[in-house]
């Protein structure tokens, strides 16, 4: 027996003593979302417990399983019973669970679900895989999120960790290429560039040094699978990593990660220094002669270099802004050498393909996009979180069955970030693949996926990504740099009811010009939300222009403020919030809203459903 | 030789050209912003032109070039944020503090900051105040965040 299988024994004889602890066990979940939904006071509220009680009990530290709007999450495990999970988790609802379910009575507490291996209901409790917005899901890359301790190797080890590792050592580069080719795996990132050609031209690229560079850099504005995979499970981007510098010849590697996102920072510093100790970084990995080195880079807060040349750029410290191709980087990359750039997922997913085979992930997913995907699903749908799901799945079924739906009437789904496009009702039956979005104006990108209701104005929704790519664009094609501004521009007249109709084919033209004369893919898909929401959404546009009026209330120039007289019972709390004194009237009488003093601020409206006295007093009107 | 160019010695002894943005990375960590007398000694340090460690440190948006205050907020105007209503926080941010994002209050209080994506898009609208992350704000509980923070 060699070392590591020596470390595997310990790993799994450590994880099964774990599930089978004579002490309950504790999971919290801490990702980001986690702990700005207040894991934090769970997590001391539990130390505390366990410190100065009879208590006795271990607590583990997780990832984020993935629906974020029942974050925090508490587990427990019972022993000789399965892991049942909480939501909605506060310190007082935590002490509860752990008095009354851990060591007490446990029919007293209703349980989300239980997290056995069978999905069978325990006790009446329903396997958490089993719930509406999980069933629906196949998680392969996401695997171990919310399960292991992400700051623990053991954990991952015992859970078949860096098995894709050694399958890889023993088939050799080449092999590894070919099992990727068979998987049929596209870069996550967004393109979808086939990974194994990627690969294959920087592995035949001439040349001693070469790189691999992991883009972490998750820059579109309403993504975060990247954040929650490197939070939850580190190793598993790390264990790509290794296999993907081994097929490409490449002994030094960089993590360009986003200075936004400090725990994932810290959970990869702290994974690679177990990596290290255990001979799974370094010189002469697991005994195989490959030395792979991996290095941090913090990204300074640029959405342009999430683009291949301009992250390069980057990382030679300089501006970042793109460069023309070719030569590609896989020629000459890093400092001229060649170098290959892979997302995060894409990364994430690999240990899974060399561990399982080409062939087993080939199987999911449609005939030229295969295998799962990760959605960072959000905005006005229910059920928001990080979703995984088999590439040829329906919109619908994503919006409904696993978002639950909508609380206003749907009105349209945004994919691909500031890339990508706005899709209506009409595409909601879409199998998603990247060819399929590509051919209704948007892209695949890297998983964001923001619902809009009627709530949402889709001329505002276009001139917020137009304002956020013109403030992106690094200037060096002028086509971008002012074409962008120009469009926003062209929005906001229209946002401020001063628009005109020519103005629309303006819009237009100047969409068509940044699109032609951009050299990189900021400046060609900018204007793919302002294209999109034109051709599906036109007659809001028209409303905008002619008739100076927002349907969905959101553009501030066109709405106005009223209260209802019958619904107000004049109980002065708007009165109190209001910071221009624009709402007067006694208590107990129907309050006036002087108009020429309002500034639109909102408070008044928010108070007025907070409290629910009146409940709905005042409204928006355009 | 002063205080700031020899931690950078002891950070960065290969001095090399791509050391320059976790060069001025470390020297916000330590000093809170970029001084103007902090690119003169970056520049000193890694024989690299005052005129380009600006054209570097300004390209970024995490540089600041000004003092910051006891707390700093950044207000996500993240894509989902945005669809929640983040455009509202946002101005009442502005209003009760009296401060454009990029700058710092009189009294020192707060420094305020727009950022693309915090990445707690399933709980928006959010904001950060120093470390803190608060999430489903609304302009009411804005209000009652802010008076936590002195």
């Amino acid at each position: 027996m060699n070392d590591f299988e020596q470390l595997q024994k310990t790993a799994k004889e450590q994880w099964e003593m774990l599930q089978h602890s004579s002490d309950p066990v504790v999971y919290v979940g801490m990702g980001t979302c986690g702990l700005a939904s207040g894991a934090s006071d769970v997590w001391k509220s539990i130390q505390k417990i366990r410190d100065n009680s009879k208590y006795k009990f271990q607590t583990i530290k997780v990832g984020c399983i993935g629906p974020c709007y029942l974050e925090p999450f508490l587990d427990v495990q019972k022993p000789g019973s399965s892991r049942f999970t909480f939501n909605n988790v506060d310190a007082d609802r935590a002490e509860k669970i752990i008095k009354e379910f851990a060591f007490g009575d446990e029919s007293k507490l209703k349980p989300l679900g239980h997290l056995g291996d069978k999905i069978e209901t325990i006790n009446g409790i329903k396997s958490f895989w089993e719930l509406p917005m999980l069933k629906h899901q196949k998680r392969i890359v996401l695997r171990n999120c919310g399960i292991i301790d992400p700051e623990n190797i053991m954990h991952y080890i015992a859970r078949d960790g860096f098995s894709g590792l050694i399958n890889a050592f023993e088939k050799g580069p080449e092999e590894v290429i070919e099992e990727i080719r068979i998987s049929g795996l596209r870069g996550r990132g967004g393109a979808g560039f086939p990974t194994y050609k990627k690969w294959q031209f920087c592995r035949e690229a001439k040349g001693k040094l070469k790189y691999l560079i992991c883009n972490a850099d998750e820059g579109d504005p309403g993504a975060f699978m990247n954040r929650s995979l490197i939070e939850g499970d580190p190793f598993a981007l790390l264990e790509g990593m290794i296999i993907a510098a081994y097929a490409l010849g490449a002994n030094q590697a960089y993590i360009y990660i986003r200075a936004e996102y400090p725990l994932a920072i810290e959970r990869l510093n702290i994974a690679i220094a177990q990596m290290k100790q255990a001979g799974l970084l370094g010189r002469n990995i697991l005994d195989s002669g490959f030395n792979l080195e991996i290095k941090l880079k913090e990204g300074a807060g640029a959405f342009v270099c999430g683009e291949e040349t301009a992250l390069i750029a980057s990382i030679e410290g300089e501006r970042g802004m793109p460069r023309s191709r070719p030569p590609y980087p896989a020629l000459s990359g890093l400092n001229g050498n060649p170098t290959t750039i892979n997302n995060v997922e894409t990364l994430g997913t690999i240990p899974n393909i060399l561990r399982n085979g080409g062939d087993w992930y080939n199987q999911y997913g449609t005939a030229n996009s295969k295998g799962t995907k990760t959605f960072a699903l959000v905005g006005k749908v229910r059920r928001t979180g990080l979703i995984e799901v088999p590439l040829g799945i329906t919109l619908r079924e994503i919006i409904y069955d696993i978002g639950g739906g909508t609380i206003k009437p749907f009105k349209a789904v945004q994919t691909g970030g500031p890339s990508g496009g706005c899709l209506t009702e009409e595409h909601i039956d879409l199998p998603i693949d990247y060819e399929s979005l590509s051919e209704a104006g948007s892209i695949m990108g890297s998983g964001g996926l923001i619902v809009m209701d009627e709530n949402s104005c889709m001329v505002d929704v276009a001139k917020y990504f137009l304002n956020f790519t013109s403030e992106e664009s690094c200037g060096k094609c002028t086509p971008c740099r002012i074409g962008t501004k120009r469009m926003v521009e062209i929005l906001e007249k229209f946002t401020k009811g001063i628009g005109n109709i020519d103005d629309l084919a303006t819009l237009e033209s100047i969409a068509k010009t940044v699109k032609n004369g951009s050299l990189c893919g900021l400046g060609q898909t900018a204007p793919n939300p302002v294209l999109t929401t034109l051709k599906y959404f036109y007659r809001e546009y028209l409303e905008h222009i002619e008739d100076k009026r927002c349907a969905s209330a959101v553009c501030r120039d066109l709405v106005e403020y009223r209260v209802i007289k019958e619904k107000c019972t004049g109980c002065q709390r708007c009165v109190e919030v209001c910071p221009t004194g624009a709402i007067t009237g006694p208590r107990s009488e129907p309050h006036n809203l002087d108009p020429e003093k309002c500034i639109k601020c909102r408070a008044c409206y928010e108070i007025c459903r907070f409290d629910a006295i009146a409940g709905d007093a005042i409204i928006i009107v355009s | 030789m002063s205080s700031l160019l020899n931690t950078l010695g002891k950070h960065f002894p290969e001095c090399s050209k791509g050391d320059l943005i976790p060069v001025l990375q470390h020297v916000q960590d330590q000093e809170g912003y970029i001084s103007s007398n902090a690119i003169r000694e970056i520049s000193e340090y890694l024989n690299i032109s005052c005129s380009t460690i600006y054209g570097v440190a300004t390209f970024y948006s995490q540089f600041k070039f000004n003092p910051p205050g006891r707390h700093s907020i950044k207000i996500c105007l993240g894509t989902a944020c945005h669809v929640q209503g983040g455009d509202f926080i946002l101005s009442a941010l502005q209003m009760e503090i009296g401060i454009a994002p990029g700058s710092t209050t009189e009294d020192g209080r707060f420094d305020l900051e727009r950022v693309a994506c915090l990445g707690c898009c399933a709980i928006a609208p959010v904001m950060m105040v120093d470390n803190d992350i608060h999430s489903r704000l609304s302009v009411i509980k804005l209000r009652q965040i802010l008076s936590n923070y002195e």
